[in-house]
């Protein structure tokens, strides 16, 4: 059976086709879903709130958004336990909605960065990173201006005694390099109940070792049904 | 009547353009400046006739959307 990926698009999403173009390569069967929708298709395996600059990043990147119809649905679904993975922008919405806990800030630098960034792998105990083996060390592209993330002490501590923190930004042979200022370095995280994920990185933009890198394969076919 | 809502980012939390329009400000011969913090500021505009009611309204548009309470702090002036 085909894994089935249903992918958010806001107006100002511009990830949502190469998110398609790298599910569809892993063999999924992908559907595009327009915010306005207040139901999701029948069946879906995994959510992708994907990249972009969603109502053009104004207030915050990712509260506007945040009060569209689909994430009323989006919240449900998660609720129940299905999987949702926020990537860049999807990631800033998710924390904005409370899927997931912390925010978002402007980079540290103000510079908006676009380049390839090592990380490390914290933790494969969850569905998004079971493919991946603890401390490898993943090539992926990041792009954003406002992924520095931020959580207070005490949340940080839940974070790492509940196995929720799942890459950090290093250099390419595993030492911490921060590009954004992020709290510890951190890149993405899940919820407690490990249903819900978030990174900045663009995992679905390393899927050919031609174009520089294919980490992101072995990262996005965590997803993949047994 | 008129809401006029500040939004900063809270006390402890690094506020990054703060600290670089500081530089710049001491760069120029603005020696006496010690901190300096950006925010927004959001104005609107209410069909309401009470004070009390308008500013519980606004508060509620800060929670649920003007301000990320995680990393920011608002403050709600109600002008007639």
């Amino acid at each position: 059976m085909k894994t089935k990926v249903g992918i958010i698009q806001f107006p100002g999403t511009n990830c949502e086709y190469d998110t398609q173009n790298a599910f569809q390569a892993l063999g999924c069967e992908t559907f595009i879903l327009w915010h306005k929708e207040d139901t999701l298709p029948q069946g879906i395996d995994l959510l992708v709130v994907a990249g972009g600059f969603s109502y053009g990043d104004y207030l915050r990147s990712g509260a506007i958004a945040k009060m569209s119809p689909i994430m009323k649905a989006v919240k449900s679904y998660a609720d129940k336990g299905g999987k949702v993975l926020g990537i860049c922008n999807g990631f800033q919405v998710l924390t904005e909605c409370g899927l997931l806990p912390g925010a978002l800030k402007r980079n540290e630098g103000l510079h908006f960065i676009s380049r390839h960034h090592h990380l490390k792998v914290v933790t494969t105990n969850n569905t998004f990173l079971q493919k991946c083996t603890v401390n490898d060390v993943v090539n992926i592209p990041i792009a954003h201006h406002d992924g520095n993330f931020y959580i207070d002490a005490h949340g940080l501590k839940n974070l790492y005694a509940n196995d929720q923190v799942l890459l950090h930004y290093t250099d390419e042979t595993g030492n911490i390099s921060n590009p954004n200022g992020s709290v510890d370095s951190i890149a993405g995280i899940c919820n407690l109940s490990k249903n819900v994920f978030g990174l900045m990185p663009h995992p679905e933009r390393a899927m050919e070792a031609l174009l520089g890198s294919d980490d992101g394969c072995r990262m996005l076919e965590g997803f993949l049904s047994a | 009547m008129k809401a006029i809502v500040n939004v900063f980012l809270k006390n402890g939390v690094l506020d990054s353009q703060g600290k670089a329009v500081q530089h710049a400000l001491s760069g120029h011969g603005f020696g006496t400046v010690s901190d300096v913090r950006v925010g927004k500021q959001i104005i609107i505009e209410m069909n309401e006739s009470d004070a009390t009611s308008a500013k519980a309204k606004v508060a509620q548009m800060c929670e649920d959307l003007l301000a990320n309470t995680v990393i920011e702090d608002y403050q709600i002036e109600i002008q007639a």
